[in-house]
């Protein structure tokens, strides 16, 4: 909402400075955006006399003038066909910023002769595109004069974001009454006067709706006019019009305008010759078709409301005036409506429609509905005294809604709520100043609620009334008290699992990305399939649409991009949600990461490795035993989702239905319809899978136990098929003798020319620790025996000899 | 006089002896050579060993006289032999610290470096400070129903966040209802309220969605909020929380803060919260100067909203505030452009990132 100094000042006597409006009107909640002050940007283009104006020696267009401003008389080099001796001018002294121009004036030698400041057209000084000559100033202007207080230019606008529940503040007059009740300036009152009409309007209103609730129009009043003279508007109006950007058409429609922002009372005026019939607010018939002021066709539906007369609409109520029953130059009799309309039917037609108007804006969040007749009353008068004419008597139909509400504030709720302590009679004064009518009963206020602010209808609204007024600056800052001492832990172990996650893989050397939550369909169905119960029917674009069924896509993409950047050795991980329903326990907690590429370019010390799955495996197991999972007990197996490449995947889990994580190289066909380069080693952790610990709290380690004795170490090889898989062998060689065997461990693997096709040499190392004594030759070669046996039975294999 | 003569040439064999030895130890080239001496010398048939071997068949008084000699002599030469060895081998040493001399100022061996991204980051810096102050930290579903996005929250049906411009929503069910992308993370308030007795003391990070993108606005953001409901605090203690989050946050002594009037439908009284700054170029000094920046959205919980979830409103009262963590995050750490935080560009990362031990702590310090 935009808005003059001087447009204010018509309804509030004040005299306190710009600044202190500007804090004024932030204070109370009408918060300043942006002030424009011509007057102090123009500051330094004062009034001059040239002395002096003589031909340049060395060129034909330009004069030499010699020129007082008032303080000094300075050489001025001009080009302007009208610079002459005598005349007054408006001056720019060097080192001044000159707008139209974008220019800082620095004095020079213009042809050998010396030239200080500038004497300026219209368009040098920014304030029209007048560029003819420069600016010739009255006879009588006195020298070193504010040229922009001469053009009147020293009207700073203001311009106030306006809060949904703030429609009072739609109109000037509305501004200056909550200043006015704020204690800032005198509100000045409206000339309300009724205006008598003299006959009977020739055209009747009449709503006709059937049941809507509530009624899209609930109160319609028109008035005849009769020899009206339409034409350019005074001035004034323009002034008022143009100052905070709007075009002046004509007086009726300047008029119309100018109450929709001094008011906030929205008005039509229709050319009532062109009108046939009488009034009629009504649903559009679904395909009624209307030509807007604003050029454009409406296809209306039958939810829409329109003021139509017995042929066809001729306007979309509250929102747009019809094109052929508007006023034109040649309008004789008009027909003035002033209405009220139901805000939400407002802002969905005017959004299906996709009508912005001004008349919308207010009539959405709500015109205030006692000021129908008043505005009627004074658009009247203004149409009189702009365009002469004769009134008829007013004709009207509907009641308008019930607004009247009382509401009731406990005065100790200022305190309780507020935390500042408010004197009880100032609490009814400031109530009283916004309008609110308010009568003491002791504990309490009774208020009535004007009708300009609808939006009050609780104890709470009047707590902020109150405190707004008295300033929310003279709330006191109070500290929150300390629940204890030492504050106690802000996170669950799940949420302290996330964070640890985070900082696990990005110590691992893997750089955290944050990604859409939504991705292209296509994308989707290569991870996991489209559950169409999370397809957003309102995608910011086709392509992100898909709720992610997992975070890798997202990834792989992320990985894709930086490829065609160049980069090739990627680590990237995520952790944060991936969506399965769309119910709040169909989303899950998931640890991402993929690695492409080397663990290092080339380089004198020798050339990276490519990453394998072992990486992604590596990454997914350290994870897990920093969130504090069950990484050395967890099962490794094959069976990872469609995605890993099948032959070079695996599943980290507890049981068959218990799945912690899954690893793996990504399936190339994946990375193929991706357009993403491979290999990409990945794993995707479930963080809200990995138990949490059960039962009391311990922070207790279980005791170290180290033998000082000597530890053996005895390697085996065995001979079996490829297919085997070592986590197998692994375990059946520990399991020989769970105590005496600490560790056993996989050191070399041999497939190839020198074993049978279609076997496998494994080496195997196990570490024997006995507890207490040393062990004799025997008691290791029973335990070796029995490694031997375990291995072979599970494995099918033979030790090799 | 026989022996005398013999005594004579033993001594000046015994000289001569001296001389040559400790010039063949003198002249050794190496550990080895100097080694060959020695065995040459006091090996088992070393010279100086076989003349100490004649000692036996000499007679007393000549042994007498020449033992001495001879021992001081191998004495002498063991010596020498000592200072020779350890001369070598401070040569040698020296010679392998010559020979194994690197050009340090070669690059070290690539290692990948890993980065928390900034919304982490600042996440925990935030939630570090409202830990202090008693806050436990609430999270809820991206996706959520329309009763505690919007309902609860007393936004109305009609309201224009509702709309399509706003919202991203789900497929529409059988029943009429759809499920919607949460537009803020206030209905975490709601189910904090409804499932939890209070008081409550929470900060609720994550992610938020609107149908939004342009320049300086992503279809997903970040925000953060917190809620305080218990049976006395006010405006007052909102203000004070707000400032020791400020201090702590910008890391400054004080932060002039000014609260305007607002307007939310889930908090009344409302208001919104600037803090003084100022613009030197790129760069933005918080704290102190001549500007204000509008830092977060805050107010008393409404009553309806209490109401909505089962409280009394004239029992219990409260307060809550939101602010986006990618705008106080780019606000802080001066990074530029919304946009790049979800573009996942390695060079992004890699420069406004933090290194993975930079755990921000208030013990320790918010950021380095």
């Amino acid at each position: 909402m935009k808005f003059t100094v001087s447009w204010l000042r018509e309804h509030l006597e004040f005299d306190a400075s710009l600044d202190a409006l500007s804090e004024k009107l932030t204070a109370i909640g009408l918060e300043v955006e942006e002030i424009t002050d011509r007057a102090k940007e123009l500051e330094a283009f004062r009034v001059c006399h040239v002395i002096k104006a003589e031909q340049h020696p060395d060129a034909d267009r330009l004069r030499v003038c010699q020129v007082d401003t008032g303080t000094e008389v300075v050489q001025v080099v001009c080009g302007a066909p009208n610079a002459r001796t005598g005349m007054k001018a408006v001056f720019a002294p060097s080192g001044v910023y000159v707008p139209g121009t974008d220019l800082l004036l620095k004095p020079s030698k213009i042809r050998g002769v010396e030239s200080n400041g500038m004497l300026v057209s219209e368009r040098e000084m920014g304030i029209s595109d007048e560029h003819n000559g420069i600016i010739d100033m009255p006879e009588d202007a006195e020298i070193g004069a504010s040229f922009a207080v001469l053009a009147g230019l020293d009207d700073p606008i203001v311009e106030i974001a306006i809060t949904p529940n703030h429609q009072d503040a739609l109109g000037v007059y509305g501004i200056a009454r909550d200043l006015a009740a704020a204690g800032f300036g005198t509100l000045k009152p409206l000339n309300t006067a009724a205006v008598e009409g003299v006959f009977d309007s020739p055209i009747g209103i009449e709503l006709k709706f059937s049941g809507e609730k509530p009624l899209p129009c609930s109160k319609f009043l028109g008035r005849y006019v009769r020899g009206v003279k339409n034409g350019p508007s005074p001035k004034w109006l323009q002034d008022r019009l143009t100052s905070i950007g709007l075009r002046p058409i004509s007086t009726l429609v300047d008029i119309t305008n100018f109450f929709t922002f001094d008011l906030g009372r929205p008005l039509h005026v229709f050319d009532a010759d062109k009108l046939s019939g009488n009034i009629q607010p009504r649903m559009a018939k679904a395909g009624e078709t209307l030509l807007a002021l604003d050029g454009d066709e409406y296809t209306l539906s039958a939810e829409d409301c329109v003021i139509a007369d017995d042929a066809a609409p001729q306007g979309i109520g509250g929102i747009i005036g019809g094109e052929l029953s508007g006023c034109t130059d040649e309008t004789v009799n008009v027909f003035i409506e002033a209405a009220l309309f139901d805000p939400i039917r407002i802002a969905t037609t005017g959004r299906t429609l996709g009508v912005e108007s001004d008349a919308r804006y207010r009539f959405e969040r709500g015109v205030d509905p006692d000021f129908v007749e008043t505005g009627m009353e004074m658009a009247t008068r203004m149409v009189m005294e702009l365009c002469g004419g004769e009134p008829s008597h007013v004709v009207s139909d509907g009641t308008g809604p019930d607004w009247k509400k009382q509401v009731t504030l406990r005065k100790a709720r200022v305190q309780e709520l507020g935390g500042v302590e408010v004197a009880e009679t100032e609490m009814v004064a400031i109530l009283d100043r916004l309008g609110f009518n308010p009568q003491d009963k002791g504990e309490t206020i009774v208020t009535d609620v004007p009708s300009w602010r609808m939006d009050v209808d609780g104890e709470a609204d009047l707590v902020e009334e109150v405190l707004r007024i008295v300033g929310y600056d003279h709330i006191p800052t109070v500290p929150l008290p300390a629940l204890s001492a030492v504050a106690k832990p802000s996170v669950n172990l799940g949420q302290r699992r996330v964070r640890i996650a985070k900082r696990a893989l990005a110590a691992r050397g893997m750089i955290e990305a944050v990604t859409y939550s939504f991705l292209p369909r296509a994308h989707a169905e290569l991870f996991g399939g489209v559950n169409e119960d999370i397809v957003l029917s309102n995608p910011i674009s086709s392509d992100l649409d898909v709720m992610r069924p997992s975070l890798l896509p997202n990834l792989v993409a992320a990985a894709g991009r930086n490829q065609s950047r160049g980069f090739h050795d990627i680590c990237l991980f995520e952790v944060a949600g991936e969506y399965h329903s769309d119910q709040p326990d169909g989303q899950r907690t998931v640890a991402a990461g993929i690695r492409t590429g080397q663990t290092g370019g080339r380089h004198w010390a020798g050339a990276g490795r490519a990453f394998d799955v072992f990486d992604a495996k590596a990454d997914v197991l350290d994870l897990l035993e920093a969130v504090g999972g069950p990484a050395s007990t967890a099962q490794v197996v094959t069976g990872a989702p469609e995605w890993y490449h099948p032959g070079r995947s695996g599943v980290i889990q507890l049981g068959p239905k218990n799945r912690l994580a899954v690893f793996g190289e990504l399936h190339p066909a994946v990375l193929e319809a991706m357009k993403v380069k491979g290999p990409i080693m990945a794993f995707e952790l479930y963080l809200d899978a990995v138990p949490l610990p059960k039962g009391e709290r311990k922070t207790a380690k279980s005791p170290l136990q180290v033998s000082d004795y000597q530890a053996v170490e005895r390697d085996f090889a065995f001979l079996m098929d490829q297919d085997v898989p070592a986590e197998k062998i692994l375990r059946a060689a520990r399991g020989a003798d769970k105590k005496l065997i600490a560790d056993a461990t996989i050191f070399d693997i041999y497939e190839g020319d020198k074993v049978e096709a279609g076997k496998k040499s494994v080496a195997l190392s196990v570490r024997l620790e006995p507890q207490d004594k040393t062990l004799t030759d025997e008691e290791i070669d029973a335990v070796s025996a029995k490694v031997v046996m375990n291995v072979e039975k599970t494995s099918g294999g033979t030790l090799r000899r | 006089m026989g022996s005398l003569f013999y005594l004579r040439v033993m001594m000046q064999d015994i000289e001569t002896l001296e001389s040559e030895l400790l010039g063949e130890i003198g002249n050794a080239k190496d550990l080895d050579a100097l080694e060959a001496v020695r065995i040459s010398a006091v090996g088992k048939k070393g010279r100086l060993s076989l003349m100490m071997r004649g000692l036996g068949q000499m007679a007393p008084e000549e042994r007498q006289a020449v033992a001495p000699k001879l021992n001081g002599l191998k004495q002498t030469v063991l010596d020498a032999i000592d200072a020779a060895k350890s001369d070598l081998n401070r040569a040698a040493m020296e010679a392998r610290l010559a020979s194994e001399r690197v050009d340090i100022s070669l690059p070290v061996r690539p290692e990948m470096q890993g980065r928390i991204h900034p919304i982490s980051q600042v996440t925990d810096e935030i939630t570090e400070i409202f830990a202090d102050m008693g806050f436990t930290i609430a999270e809820g579903p991206d996706i959520e129903d329309d009763f505690h996005n919007f309902t609860a929250l007393n936004i109305p049906p009609e309201h224009p966040a509702r709309q399509m411009h706003d919202t991203f929503y789900l497929p529409e069910k059988a029943d009429g209802t759809r499920q919607l992308l949460r537009t803020h993370t206030s209905p975490v308030q709601i189910r904090t309220m409804q499932n939890i007795e209070p008081p409550h003391r929470i900060v609720v990070p994550g992610r938020t969605f609107r149908c939004d993108s342009d320049q300086t606005h992503t279809p997903m953001f970040n925000q953060i909020e917190g809620l305080v409901i218990d049976k006395t605090s006010h405006m007052g203690h909102l203000k004070g929380v707000l400032k020791e989050f400020c201090r702590a946050f910008f890391e400054v002594d004080d932060v002039e803060m000014r609260f305007r009037p607002s307007y939310f439908p889930f908090t009344e009284p409302s208001a919104e919260m600037d803090i003084r700054c100022t613009f030197a170029g790129d760069h933005i000094k918080i704290g102190e100067g001549d500007d204000w920046m509008e830092i977060l959205g805050c107010g008393m919980v409404n009553p309806k909203v209490l109401a909505h979830c089962g409280l009394d409103p004239n029992e219990y009262q409260g307060f809550a505030w939101g602010m986006g963590i990618d705008r106080i995050a780019m606000l802080k750490y001066g990074i530029p452009d919304l946009r790049a935080f979800f573009d996942s560009d390695l060079r992004w990362l890699k420069h406004y990132g933090f290194v993975p031990l930079d755990i921000p702590t208030l013990g320790g310090g918010l950021s380095r």
